[in-house]
């Protein structure tokens, strides 16, 4: 604080709360601090609570991290010593168990997993550092020809065209104001198309191991080239790594989602992945009108009723839904696992994932394919 | 940052609270600490929450403590300035030109000017508050469109100049959260996340919207709605739904159905999902035996 001479004593504090909350990660604009002091002046403040909530309102932290900021409003002003509960993003982080249908748990886990004592659940929980690796082919050419080729939908914002369905009022009159009210040619609006949506859904179970790293590297590359594309990785547990992938520098992106992603190589239950997916409405908002791509090999532990249900509703909000597994090579591919032949009617695309080449030659085919 | 400590002769947050109540909404401390600290500071409020948590309400009730015209801007996808800020009459117009023959004419006259939502506000501040409802729902470039005009309260139209408000309006904006705001419009908020209210107040909620409805018959189905809601279900019931539920259920059991069944046969207006209604189902009688207890 000594560095803030100017301050009047008695704003001190405050502004050394909102240094405090950036100093873990809360962004706060200066005027935000300023709204701050205004509103603490405001309330009186007559006691704790007070200036709780006046932080609340201007300096808006988000509703996932309320927690946090309750936390660190306690140490800062009320002198709390608690550092236990450790603030997790929890918004972004859906814990499967939690979400469970009240059935009995599904028999999950890879076999290794099983052995060891804190594999109760099938989780292993591990963090999984990425080694440096250059673009490969695939990745620069996805990079290269995403705004090219990535599907697109009609949006609604019109605009001026050679000839379309509406009239350019607007442009027209202009010109006729010019000629003396006289309308020499008619300006016409089409509508414009925009990116259509994707969701890509990344397995990170065991039995993905060989392609969880380069289909992560594969999602920040088609982040960093298209603009709405949300990625969430599923294994026992689902995560949202969007965020982590707008990081533009890839290593760093990598490892933010690394770190944010807890269930590497763990067990596999694919159903109830995406049913707690399904059951967070601001998550399966996502879906809504989107190209659904899911990297998986459908090796599923749990139950296949569940996984049918959830691909089933996924499908129906999707515009069209892709299934890449590696197990698919080569152009007859028949589905052999139970898991993977209880959805294929719900699967518009189900197609080889075995390679970031493969991958991005189905994402890059998607915008001549038609809406199932 | 121009401050007014008191508006509309409320002074406080307690004062805002009570005006509200009098305008049939129940708000927490919460709420009435930023809707109050939105007014003293002259910035937008921004509510963000669940569909049905009541954001929309609150706008109207404040326009009503307010004593004042609420405007209303919906938003939608593809949503531009000739829907929210203004429009010429361009028929009128080449109307205009054709009648005026030699004459000169001002085809940029106020009578050719239309008024949409924040130009109507802009136009009158201190009597109106504007409604930017389901901001989550208009696209980037709107919102882009909006921080102009949320931290300056000015426009400016070509033809015309810059019109520029004589205070700073009241403006609440909505959010579902189906997106994330960009977090320059939420700095320039005073901003407030609606939770779902506890059952205690949910149920004085629903006996002020619904005043047919019985103390217990409220307390029931704000028991059941808040074990709903712990379900991983597509649609959670909001508030509106429990009044609702509350409302049927009184009315079939009027009718002459018993209790816990006037509940379940009235299940439709809570879930309005045919999968949440399939999934729930078989445990629904459990449900419902246990909030009715």
């Amino acid at each position: 604080m000594s560095d803030q001479p100017d301050l009047p004593r008695a704003a001190r504090p405050f502004v050394a709360f909102v240094s405090l909350l950036r100093a873990n990660g809360f962004a706060i604009a200066p005027e935000q601090t300023i709204a701050f002091l205004a509103a603490v002046e405001l309330l009186g403040p007559r006691g704790p609570e007070d200036i709780r909530l006046a932080g609340l309102a201007t300096l808006a932290p988000p509703p996932e991290r309320r927690a946090a900021y309750d936390m660190l409003f306690r140490i800062h002003f009320l002198g709390g010593e608690e550092v236990s509960g450790s603030e997790a993003d929890d918004d972004e982080v859906v814990r499967l168990q939690e979400e469970g249908r009240g059935e009995d748990e599904p028999p999950l886990a890879d076999d290794s997993n099983e052995s060891g004592a804190m594999a109760t659940r099938g989780e292993a929980l591990v963090e999984r550092r990425f080694g440096p690796a250059g673009a490969s082919d695939a990745l620069r050419r996805l990079a290269r020809d995403a705004p090219a080729r990535l599907p697109r939908r009609r949006g609604h914002r019109r605009m001026r065209a050679r000839r379309g369905p509406w009239a350019d009022l607007r442009r027209t009159l202009r010109e006729a104001a010019r000629n003396d009210g006289e309308v020499m040619r008619l300006g016409w609006l089409k509508r414009r198309t925009r990116p259509r949506k994707m969701l890509l859904l990344i397995d990170v179970s065991g039995s993905m191991k060989a392609r969880s790293e380069d289909n992560l590297r594969l999602a920040h590359t088609l982040s960093q080239a298209a603009p709405n594309v949300e990625v969430f990785t599923f294994g026992t547990r689902l995560t949202r790594v969007t965020r982590a992938l707008r990081i533009k520098r890839t290593e760093q992106a990598l490892a933010a989602a690394a770190h944010l992603v807890s269930d590497w190589d763990g067990g596999t239950r694919i159903g109830d992945a995406l049913q707690a997916f399904l059951a967070v409405p601001r998550f399966g908002g996502y879906a809504r009108g989107a190209a659904v791509v899911i990297l998986s090999d459908g090796l599923e532990r749990g139950d296949v009723s569940a996984l049918r249900d959830a691909v089933a509703k996924l499908s129906r909000r999707a515009w069209r839904m892709s299934w890449l597994t590696p197990l698919a090579t080569g152009k007859g591919f028949v589905p052999q696992t139970e898991a993977l032949i209880a959805i294929r009617r719900f699967v518009d695309d189900m197609l080889d994932g075995g390679s970031s080449a493969t991958v991005v030659d189905h994402l890059l085919s998607l915008r001549n394919r038609r809406a199932a | 940052m121009v401050v007014r400590a008191t508006i509309a002769g409320i002074g406080s947050p307690e004062a805002l609270e009570k005006a509200l109540r009098g305008a049939y909404y129940l708000a927490d401390d919460g709420i009435a600490t930023a809707a109050y600290l939105a007014l003293a500071l002259g910035k937008p409020l921004l509510l963000e929450g669940a569909p049905g948590v009541g954001k929309t309400e609150a706008a109207k009730a404040i326009a009503a403590v307010l004593g004042r015209r609420l405007i209303r801007l919906q938003c939608y996808e593809g949503i531009d300035a000739s829907a929210a800020l203004y429009e010429w009459n361009y028929p009128r117009q080449m109307l205009a030109i054709r009648q005026a023959g030699d004459q000169s004419i001002d085809i940029y006259g106020e009578s050719f000017l239309i008024e949409r939502p924040m130009l109507a506000t802009l136009r009158a501040p201190d009597s109106t508050v504007l409604l930017i409802d389901e901001i989550d729902r208009s696209d980037q470039e709107f919102e882009a469109f909006l921080l102009e005009f949320l931290s300056d309260f000015q426009i400016s139209i070509p033809e015309r100049g810059t019109i520029r408000a004589a205070e700073r309006p009241v403006v609440v904006l909505t959010s579902n959260r189906t997106r994330d705001l960009h977090e320059a419009l939420r700095r320039r908020c005073v901003y407030h996340w609606i939770d779902y209210p506890t059952a205690e107040r949910e149920a004085r909620i629903v006996m002020m919207r619904a005043s047919s409805v019985a103390e217990a018959t409220a307390r029931a189905v704000v028991a059941a709605v808040g074990k709903l809601r712990r379900e991983p279900l597509s649609k959670s019931p909001g508030i509106a739904e429990a009044v609702d539920w509350a409302e049927a259920a009184t009315l079939l059991n009027k009718g002459g159905a018993r209790w816990p069944d006037a509940f379940k046969r009235s299940i439709g207006v809570a879930l309005k999902d045919e999968e949440d209604l399939a999934f729930i189902a078989p445990r629904l009688d459990a449900l419902i035996a246990e909030a009715v207890a």
